[in-house]
């Protein structure tokens, strides 16, 4: 019990977030109405993939410094959850946008951007499996996860900033402004919502990782 | 048997007073409320539209119910998925 508190904590904060994230008050505002609510559930998608992204690259690091297949199977399955969430994060925004723009996909440059990060990771997986050697596979796809993460700044967080977008807060802002949301939107999203979903996403890879592990070791 | 003396007539006289100045305040206070609902009435029709009267209906607790049993249901799976990797773990 001692070590899976972080698994409990994960499961509290994410009953918090679907409770609070239902009945507490949120602003009222013209077309978002009460889909604003969405911040607590489709927004920490993306802050998870780009944790997840961020832990890859740490290990793909790690492995190049150092090549031990442990720290092969952390990267790509910290990679593979990236892609779960950014996925999800990505059909959750074009059923959110289907009634609020108007329509699933209108080419804001923030849905490109989320789009390209995601073909360039998914052809990461490709690249992984088209590598019959293990060492070649873990150092080839080691390399290019660092050139794929390089790839999130323009796509994610430069280019989307500099041109217009659908999205709020764009222009120079950071995502989240504090025009957009109150001070109880932004308890409850820092405070239960991306801890919550990250502290998800961390126990599924756990899970992962130590199946890859135990698959190796048969 | 209470005789009508003076000081009899006087206090109903006073009460009679006091449930007038009751009554007044009665249609005071409705015409101040009537006044205030239209005035909000009309400050709700400039508003957006937000689900307060489905929050004040309490039938927002059954999605809010739904949620969590999703969420309970699939806490539950994760966890026993948990339990056999470790037991896996101990038996190598």
């Amino acid at each position: 019990m001692k070590k899976n508190w972080w698994k409990i904590v994960s499961i509290i904060l994410l009953t918090l977030t679907c409770v609070c994230g239902f009945i507490v008050g949120v602003p009222a505002k013209p077309i978002l109405n009460e889909t604003i609510r969405n911040l607590y559930f489709h927004v920490p998608m993306w802050f998870c993939m780009m944790i997840f992204f961020t832990i890859s690259i740490v290990y793909a690091i790690r492995y190049l410094s150092n090549p031990l297949s442990n720290y092969d199977i952390c990267s790509v399955e910290f990679a593979n959850i990236g892609i779960v969430f950014g996925l999800l994060g990505l059909i959750t925004g074009m059923i959110w946008a289907n009634y609020t723009w108007g329509a699933p996909w209108s080419n804001d440059p923030k849905q490109i951007g989320a789009a390209i990060a995601l073909l360039v990771y998914l052809a990461y997986l490709v690249l992984r499996n088209s590598i019959e050697d293990v060492d070649k596979k873990a150092r080839i796809s080691a390399v290019y996860n660092i050139f794929a993460f390089a790839l999130l700044f323009p796509t994610l967080w430069i280019i989307p900033r500099m041109v217009e977008s659908l999205h709020p807060g764009g222009q120079g802002n950071p995502a989240i402004s504090s025009q957009d949301i109150d001070s109880r939107m932004r308890t409850i999203f820092w405070l239960m919502a991306i801890p919550g979903w990250a502290l998800l996403g961390l126990w599924i890879t756990n899970l992962r990782i130590r199946l890859s592990m135990l698959k190796n070791n048969f | 048997m209470p005789i009508c003396t003076k000081n009899n007539i006087h206090t109903s006289a006073h009460s009679h007073i006091r449930t007038l100045r009751f009554y007044i305040q009665k249609i005071f206070l409705c015409f101040a409320t009537l006044l205030l609902s239209c005035a909000a009435s009309i400050a709700q029709s400039t508003k957006p539209e937000m689900a307060d009267g489905l929050k004040t209906s309490g039938k927002i607790y059954v999605v809010v119910a739904v949620v969590l049993t999703v969420l309970a249901g699939l806490f539950l799976y994760i966890w026993k998925i948990d339990r056999t990797i470790s037991k896996l773990e101990n038996k190598k």
